[in-house]
């Protein structure tokens, strides 16, 4: 494939990514990942692996169910204020590509987002690993280096960035 | 301000509290806010952090006690101290980062005086020509950094008190301790090494907020609901395709919330003792027969025999609440320690702990508690701090004047001080009414 049109499909395909988060069709997000996809926020950029070491999201496509679940019942008592996000997915520059279509991608992300009147920023980096399939790619590892991720949470994260 | 109306708090602490409600003010007022800080956080012990935090000379990390910024420093000869974060030259804090080595000395960015690990002065530029003949110089204490009034160390958790008299550690934790005794014992070396990582989340509201929530035995169920029915859901759909029919443990510690019904949290029980501290028996007891668990068992019982063993794994404590400022799940090896960061924000720090020489499958298991109910995506906490906020807001309004502390009231078991919830009533708000007591003897001494 020709790099533009790569460069491209990447960059819809993470638009597309962050479109769904911001629209809140959470199973279409999930059903984003390959079965054994994996999203991981490390608690800091120095970390290598997402298992076994502290981590503010290390979910598999089980625990994504748990948290999509969670946000949609009814009890969710923190889901029901207002509440939206706003990402911005910009500087996509792909790092690997295999010969089998695979791509590493690395990226940089804003996000706002309001809670009752509040509004909160935030900002990193992702790395994605994304598997080309026939129905377009997969994604194996999301990986989510936030700039604030030692610094103290004023309130929690609710869903995934 | 509050210097002319101290005097007028500390009579009328007693008007604000009664055995079975308290007034809202008690939470909201920032003058009550700073005599609670002077009269309880700095003057108990508070938790400063472990020492395999800081395992090298230098090594320090920041941390609040009361209001106060501090150092806790690893010494040269082993030892640790618990500084004040200031200069005594112009007042300007020692270290600004939160944790680091300072290597063989401290230094002043201001005016680069220097500090041995334990405050005491070490060198002042210009100190001959520039101090000569006046009042500051070496020999003079008030030239050292000053270091917490106490400091001691319980197997390994270091603490520190700003008053110089008062019980020791080992008096005021009492029968408490055993949340520091639980987490070690259930190490095969007994003891334990800190978790490189600390989360480390806002909630907008007063302290006690947080410190009544811990151990209130009917919140699960109601607040947690969401997280523990769709975690149930997904543990069912995993239980059923896989070929021994079990999800992991990690889906039944979230399951548990929703699952753990009210009545089954009233067969637990609290016991409520001296200083405010208050222990919850309950269902971290269980003990699972997964081949992780029986290897775990293995070596514990080669180093402690069986006898012991089972004395150590039959302590059934769910969690242990250290006044007013320590939240312990031993058996789950993590603890969330309190900041109060004003009258309406309250800081928690929150840490893991590994058990030295228990195999890596036990480790991950707590991991997978401290990822899912303690981390900055929290399924299980998200909805506390919501509740948090908006009691702090109710109770910011003149809506009513009490909070209410009356379940189960009059029917809890009083013993030689030690107050127990009564069968079948583990939901009973003794240790907020615990806590209540203790603050009033604090604040009227």
């Amino acid at each position: 494939m020709p790099k533009n049109d790569l460069q491209h499909d990447v960059e819809q395909f993470l638009y597309y990514q962050a479109e769904l988060l911001d629209t809140k069709q959470w199973q279409a997000w999930i059903d984003l990942f390959a079965d054994d996809g994996i999203y991981w926020m490390p608690p800091d950029a120095s970390y290598k692996t997402w298992e076994g070491q502290p981590a503010i999201f290390a979910e598999d496509k089980n625990l994504m169910n748990v948290r999509r679940g969670r946000v949609l019942h009814p009890d969710a008592w923190s889901q029901r204020p207002l509440w939206g996000t706003n990402h911005l997915v910009s500087n996509v520059s792909i790092q690997k590509e295999h010969k089998n279509g695979d791509v590493e991608v690395r990226s940089r992300f804003h996000m706002m987002e309001l809670r009752r009147d509040d509004v909160r920023h935030f900002a990193g980096s992702y790395l994605h690993k994304l598997k080309k399939s026939k129905a377009g790619y997969r994604i194996q590892l999301q990986r989510v280096d936030m700039t604030n991720a030692q610094a103290a949470y004023d309130y929690v994260l609710q869903v995934w960035v | 301000m509050l210097q002319e109306r101290v005097p007028d708090l500390s009579r009328s602490v007693t008007s604000l509290v009664e055995p079975d409600r308290v007034r809202r003010e008690v939470y909201t007022d920032p003058d009550i806010f700073e005599l609670e800080m002077q009269r309880i956080h700095e003057r108990v012990w508070i938790y400063c952090g472990h020492l395999t935090q800081i395992p090298k000379a230098g090594d320090y990390y920041t941390v609040q006690v009361g209001r106060q910024p501090m150092i806790m420093v690893r010494k040269s000869d082993g030892g640790v101290a618990v500084l004040h974060n200031r200069c005594p030259h112009r007042g300007n804090m020692i270290c600004g980062d939160l944790k680091g080595n300072t290597g063989e000395f401290f230094r002043c960015s201001y005016h680069a005086w220097t500090f041995h690990h334990d405050g005491k002065l070490k060198n002042i530029p210009m100190m001959e020509s520039g101090y000569q003949g006046t009042r500051f110089g070496k020999g003079n204490p008030d030239c050292n950094v000053k270091p917490a009034a106490r400091v001691e160390v319980y197997r390994g958790f270091v603490f520190a008190s700003l008053a110089k008299d008062g019980p020791s550690l080992k008096e005021f934790l009492g029968p408490a301790i055993v949340a520091f005794d639980d987490m070690c014992d259930r190490a095969p070396e007994g003891e334990v090494e800190i978790v490189p990582n600390c989360f480390r989340v806002i909630q907008r509201s007063n302290w006690k907020i947080f410190m009544e929530n811990q151990l209130d035995a009917l919140h699960p169920s109601v607040t947690h609901q969401s997280t523990g029915r769709a975690a149930h859901e997904v543990e069912k759909q995993i239980a059923k395709k896989t070929r021994k029919g079990e999800a992991p443990l990690s889906y039944h510690m979230l399951s548990a919330f929703a699952t753990v019904t009210i009545d089954k949290w009233d067969g637990f029980q609290t016991i409520n003792y001296p200083h405010g501290h208050s222990i919850l028996t309950g269902y971290m007891g269980l003990r699972p027969q997964d081949p992780d668990t029986l290897a775990y068992d293995k070596i514990m019982i080669k180093k402690y025999g069986k006898k012991r063993f089972e004395e150590i794994i039959g302590v059934n404590i769910h969690h242990v609440l250290v006044y007013p400022g320590l939240s312990v799940q031993s058996p789950l090896q993590q603890l969330r320690a309190v900041r109060p960061l004003g009258v309406d924000r309250t800081l928690t720090e929150i840490w893991h702990f590994r058990l030295k020489g228990a195999p890596e499958a036990i480790y991950r298991r707590s991991l997978a508690y401290y990822n899912l109910v303690n981390s900055p995506a929290t399924l299980i906490n998200a909805d506390d701090l919501e509740n948090f906020w908006k009691c702090h807001q109710g109770l910011a309004s003149e809506g009513g004047d009490w909070v209410s502390f009356h379940r189960h009231y009059g029917r809890d078991l009083e013993k030689n001080g030690v107050v127990e919830s009564a069968p079948n009533m583990g939901t009973s708000e003794a240790p907020m009414r615990n806590q209540m007591k203790a603050w009033v003897q604090y604040l009227q001494d």
